[in-house]
C-alpha cells in the first residue's frame, strides 16, 4: 500500500495525542471510534479513502490554534477539512495523522454593504455568503456546482472557480485578506482590506495551496452587485467543432458572457433525462451562454449572440424569457453530475484545462480513448474557460474497471499537458494528481514548490503526502500507473 | 509581428545570473528604467540589462492570451492588442513608453480600472523566471484556470524583481470598452468617498472612481446602452477632457504629482475615513488607493493606515536608502525570508529593493 504516508515522519502515539485533545478542546469536539469517523475518510472523490487516527472538530480559532500547537509538538499529520465536497483527495485523511475539521467555525462575522466586503469563518458555505448580502444586492462571485455545501474555507484552499469565472474570476480574484494560523499555530493576516498590500502576495501563494501551507481561520471577501439582468441562450449544435467555433465566434466580438459551457452528448442526453431543461437530444453539443449588465446592455448583446449561433449552424435556439426559465436553462447544466451519475454506479470526474481552440482534438481524442478503455465519458466543459470536465462511467467494485478509469484519467490530464494546458483547472491536485504534476512540471520546478513547502511548513506536516510531489519519490510516480490500495 | 523574432536571450540571460549566484555578484534589474526612482528602496548592486530580452512570443486573440517576454515595452503589447480590438485591462502606467512588462508585474502598477478589472497580478497567467541561481522555470500557463502547484506566477507581482527575473510573463487580455463617459461632481472628499462607494455597490458599468481638488469623477464603461443610460440616471455634468485626464492620472502626470515632496501612497478599504492631517490628498480606485504629498513619518503614517485597514509606502522621494514599506510582523517576516533564500539563495536579484533585511 502506498497512500498519503508518502513521508517517513516519526511514529505518532495515538493515546498521548488523545490526551493532549482532552485538554484542548471539549470532549464533544473529538471523535475517536472508527465508525463515527467513516464520514471523514475521504472528499468527493470517494475511490481513495483513509482513516485518520483521531477527527476534531474545534467551535473556535483559539481552539483550532491550541490543536494546532499539541500537533505541532508532538510532531502530528494535520489534515484540514471543510465540508468534504473536494474532488482530488486533498481532504482524505492521513492515517497517522489529524483530522481538522474546520466546519464548526461557521459564522459570518462581519458585512459591510458599502465597502462590499464580508468576514466569514471557514465553515460557511459559498451559497450562504450570497444569501446572507442578497437584500443588499450583492452577491459573492465564484460559484462552484457544489455551492450549496462546499465551505469558503475549502475554495480558498483549492482556488475554486465555478461557472461565472471567465467574467468575474476565481477564488483568488475575490477575497481581500486570510487570518492564517501557521503550522506552529501562530495567527497572521494574510492581505488587507485594501486591494494589495506591500511585499510579497502571500494571498495569491496561499489561494489555491490544499492545506499544504497553514490553516485558514477567517476569510474577507468581495462582494459584487447583483447584475439588474441575465438571460440565457441555450444552442444545440450538430457537431462539437460547431459548438467550439461559436464559443470562439462570441470571444472574437468582444462579448465575454457571465457564463459560457458546453456539454456532450450523453451529457445532454442525462442531463435533460434528469433535469427536464428542454435540451435538444438529438444535438451532438449544446451551449450555454449567459450574458448579464443592464437591462438594454443583455437584451442587445443575447440578439447578438443569438444571430452569431444561428450563423454558425446551431440547430435549436431557446432565449430565456424570464427567471425561471433561465434558472431552468441552468439547472440541466447545474446537476449535469448527478445526472450523468445515474448512468453508472460510479464516474471518475476530470478537469484539465486546454486552450479554447483544441477542444475538437481533445474531445476526439477523449472519445478514442473512451473506445481503448471500453469505459463510457460524458463530458462537461466550462468553453469560456477552456476547463474540461470529462465524466468517466465505471463500476467501482470491479477493480479492473478503477484501474482503467485512473489510467483513462491519467491520458486525459497528459493530452491537456501536450495541447498546452494544465492537469487540473479548478480542483486540485490533492492526493490524486501526484502523478501527472511530474509531467506538469519539472524536476527542479518541483523542487522549488517543495522548497516553499519547506518555507511555511519545515516539519511536513501540514497535509503532507498531497498537493506536491515529493522529489526523491518521483520515479516512482512516473513508473507507477496507479499507486493506491483499491484491492 | 516582427517583434516576436525578436532574439530570445533567455538562455544567455540564465547564464548570467548563474555566473553571478556562483560568484554572489550581486545585481539589479532593470528592463526600461522607467521606475528606478520609485516605489522600491535604493539598490546600489550591478545593474543587469533585461530591456534587449522583448518581444511578444504568442497572442492568440480568441483564447485572450498574450506572452511576451519580461523586457517588452508596454506601448508594444498595447500595439499588437488594439489590431485586434483588445487592451491590457488593468490600464498600466506607460511612462512615456519606457515601462515594460517585466517592471509592470514586478512593481504590480495598474491604472485606475483597477476595482473593476482587476491588477495587473489578477490577470497574471504564467510566468517563466529565472530564480537566483540561474534556473529557467515556468509556473502557471497559457490557459484562464490552473491550479496545479502553488502559485508563484501572482507571487512575482510587488516582489519587485527579488524573487527572480521574469523571463516571460502571459497574461489574460480583453476586449476594449466601446463607449465611455466621464462624469463630474463638486463635492468635498467625506462625501465624495461615501458616493463612489454607494455607486460601486449598483449593478452599473462604473470603470473608474476619483477624488481630486473638490470634484468627484466616475466613469461609465461599456455597451452604450448601459453606459448612456446610466449617465441619465446618476446626473452631473459631463466631463469633456475626460480622457486626458484619466491618462494623466494613470501616468501620474496629473499636477498633483509634479514636485519633489515625498509621494505616498495608501492602499486601504474603499470606505475609510481620510487620514488626519494628510492634506492634499488624491483619491482614487474608488476609495482604496489614497496619494498624499509631503513630509510623513513611516511609522506614524502606516499606524493611521493600518486603522484605515491597510498600509502605506513611500512611493516616490524622501530617503530611499531608509525602509520605504511598513515593517511585517515577525512570523511574516520570517516566511518572506525563507521564501526569498527559497528563490534567491545567495540573495543576489535586487537586493535591499524591497526591505533592508530582504
Amino acid at each position: 500500500m502506498s497512500s498519503a504516508g508518502d513521508h517517513p515522519l516519526a511514529p505518532v502515539d495515538r493515546a498521548q495525542l488523545l490526551q493532549g485533545l482532552q485538554q484542548t478542546v471539549p470532549a464533544h469536539c473529538i471523535i475517536e471510534t472508527t465508525e463515527s469517523q467513516r464520514p471523514f475518510e475521504c472528499d468527493a472523490l470517494t475511490i481513495y479513502r483513509e482513516l485518520p487516527l483521531l477527527v476534531v472538530l474545534p467551535e473556535t480559532v483559539p481552539q483550532v490554534q491550541a490543536v494546532l500547537r499539541l500537533c505541532h509538538g508532538l510532531g502530528v499529520p494535520v489534515v484540514a477539512r471543510g465540508s468534504g465536497t473536494g474532488l482530488c483527495a486533498g481532504a482524505m485523511p492521513h492515517p497517522e495523522g489529524l483530522l481538522l475539521g474546520l466546519s464548526k467555525l461557521d459564522q459570518i462575522i462581519d458585512i459591510d454593504p458599502l465597502a462590499r466586503t464580508a468576514r466569514v469563518q471557514p465553515g460557511v458555505s459559498n451559497l450562504a455568503i450570497s444569501a446572507a448580502v442578497a437584500s443588499e444586492g450583492l452577491y459573492y462571485g465564484p460559484d462552484p456546482s457544489s455551492q450549496i455545501a462546499c465551505s469558503i474555507g475549502g475554495n480558498v484552499a483549492e482556488n475554486s472557480g465555478g461557472v461565472h469565472c471567465l467574467k468575474y474570476g476565481l477564488t483568488v480574484h475575490n477575497i481581500l485578506s486570510l487570518q492564517l494560523l501557521t503550522v506552529e499555530g501562530d495567527q497572521i493576516t494574510i492581505g488587507s482590506q485594501g486591494l494589495d498590500s506591500p511585499g510579497y502576495d502571500l494571498l495569491a501563494l496561499l489561494t489555491g495551496s490544499e492545506g499544504l501551507l497553514g490553516i485558514v481561520v477567517e476569510v474577507t471577501v468581495r462582494l459584487l452587485p447583483t447584475p439588474e439582468a441575465a438571460q440565457v441562450v441555450m444552442a444545440g449544435f450538430p457537431s462539437v467543432t460547431g459548438a467550439g467555433d461559436a464559443v470562439g465566434a462570441v470571444i472574437a466580438a468582444g462579448i465575454i458572457p457571465a457564463g459560457l459551457e458546453m456539454m456532450d452528448q450523453l451529457a445532454i442526453q442525462a442531463a435533460e433525462d434528469f433535469a427536464r431543461a428542454g435540451y435538444p437530444r438529438d444535438a451532438q453539443a449544446l451551449l450555454l451562454c449567459e450574458l448579464d449588465g443592464t437591462r438594454e446592455e443583455v437584451a442587445s448583446t443575447s440578439t447578438q449572440v443569438e444571430a452569431l449561433f444561428r450563423d454558425l449552424g446551431a440547430t435549436s435556439i431557446v432565449v430565456s424569457k424570464d427567471e425561471d426559465q433561465r434558472a431552468l436553462l441552468w439547472k440541466g447544466r447545474k446537476s449535469a453530475f448527478p445526472a450523468v451519475g445515474r448512468l453508472a454506479p460510479d464516474y471518475y470526474c476530470m478537469d484539465g484545462t486546454i486552450p479554447r481552440s483544441q477542444v475538437s482534438r481533445v474531445l476526439n481524442e477523449i472519445a478514442a480513448l473512451s473506445v481503448k478503455y471500453e469505459l463510457q465519458v460524458a463530458n462537461v466543459f466550462h468553453a469560456g474557460d477552456g476547463n474540461l470536465h470529462p465524466l468517466i462511467l465505471f463500476d467501482a467494485s470491479d477493480p479492473s474497471q478503477i484501474r482503467k478509469a485512473e489510467q483513462f484519467g491519467a491520458d486525459i490530464l497528459t493530452l491537456s499537458v501536450e495541447v498546452g494546458g494544465c492537469i487540473t483547472g479548478e480542483h486540485g491536485v490533492g492526493l490524486e494528481k501526484l502523478q501527472q504534476m511530474t509531467h506538469q512540471f519539472s524536476s527542479t520546478e518541483l523542487a522549488l514548490l517543495e522548497d516553499i513547502k519547506h518555507a511555511f511548513d519545515p516539519g511536513l506536516t501540514l497535509n503532507p503526502g498531497k498537493g506536491v510531489p515529493i522529489l526523491k519519490r518521483c520515479q516512482e510516480y512516473r513508473s507507477l500507473p496507479a499507486r493506491h490500495n483499491h484491492e | 509581428m516582427s517583434d516576436a523574432l525578436q532574439q530570445d536571450c533567455s538562455l544567455e540571460l540564465a547564464a548570467t545570473i548563474a555566473e553571478a549566484g556562483a560568484a554572489g555578484h550581486l545585481l539589479y534589474i532593470r528592463g526600461g528604467n522607467s521606475k528606478r526612482q520609485i516605489l522600491g528602496r535604493d539598490c546600489t548592486a550591478t545593474t543587469l540589462d533585461v530591456s534587449a530580452h522583448r518581444g511578444i512570443t504568442d497572442y492568440q486573440p480568441s483564447e485572450l492570451v498574450l506572452t511576451a517576454r519580461g523586457g517588452t515595452p508596454l506601448v508594444d503589447i498595447q500595439t499588437a492588442l488594439a489590431m485586434e480590438g483588445q487592451v491590457l485591462p488593468f490600464e498600466p502606467a506607460l511612462f512615456d513608453g519606457q515601462a515594460t512588462l517585466g517592471g509592470t508585474v514586478a512593481c504590480n502598477l495598474s491604472g485606475p480600472a483597477r476595482p473593476w478589472a482587476g491588477s495587473v497580478r489578477d490577470l497574471i497567467l504564467g510566468v517563466q523566471l529565472i530564480d537566483g541561481s540561474g534556473q529557467l522555470l515556468n509556473f502557471g500557463g497559457k490557459v484562464m484556470k490552473n491550479v496545479a502547484g502553488y502559485d508563484v506566477s501572482r507571487l512575482q507581482a510587488g516582489a519587485l524583481g527579488t524573487l527572480g527575473v521574469l523571463s516571460e510573463i502571459s497574461l489574460k487580455v480583453l476586449p476594449g470598452y466601446r463607449h465611455s463617459i466621464t462624469l463630474c461632481y463638486e463635492t468635498d472628499a467625506t462625501a465624495a468617498i461615501d458616493t463612489m462607494n454607494k455607486r460601486a455597490g449598483q449593478a452599473a458599468p462604473l470603470s473608474a472612481a476619483c477624488w481630486l481638488d473638490g470634484r468627484l469623477y466616475l466613469r461609465l464603461s461599456g455597451d452604450q446602452q448601459a453606459v448612456d443610460s446610466t449617465a441619465r440616471n446618476w446626473g452631473g455634468e459631463q466631463f469633456a477632457e475626460a480622457t486626458e485626464f484619466w491618462r494623466n492620472l494613470r501616468e501620474m502626470k496629473l499636477p498633483f504629482f509634479s514636485g519633489d515632496q515625498p509621494l505616498w501612497r495608501l492602499s486601504v478599504k474603499s470606505t475609510s475615513a481620510l487620514c488626519s492631517g494628510a492634506q492634499p490628498t488624491l483619491i482614487d480606485w474608488c476609495g482604496a488607493q489614497r496619494w498624499l504629498r509631503g513630509d510623513f513619518e513611516l511609522q506614524a503614517l502606516q499606524r493611521q493606515a493600518a486603522v484605515a485597514g491597510g498600509n502605506t509606502t513611500l512611493f516616490r522621494g524622501g530617503d530611499r536608502c531608509a525602509a520605504v514599506l511598513p515593517a511585517p510582523d515577525p512570523v511574516s517576516r520570517r516566511l518572506q525570508q525563507r521564501l526569498k533564500q527559497t528563490f534567491d539563495p545567495q540573495g543576489i536579484l535586487n537586493p535591499g529593493r524591497l526591505h533592508a533585511w530582504l
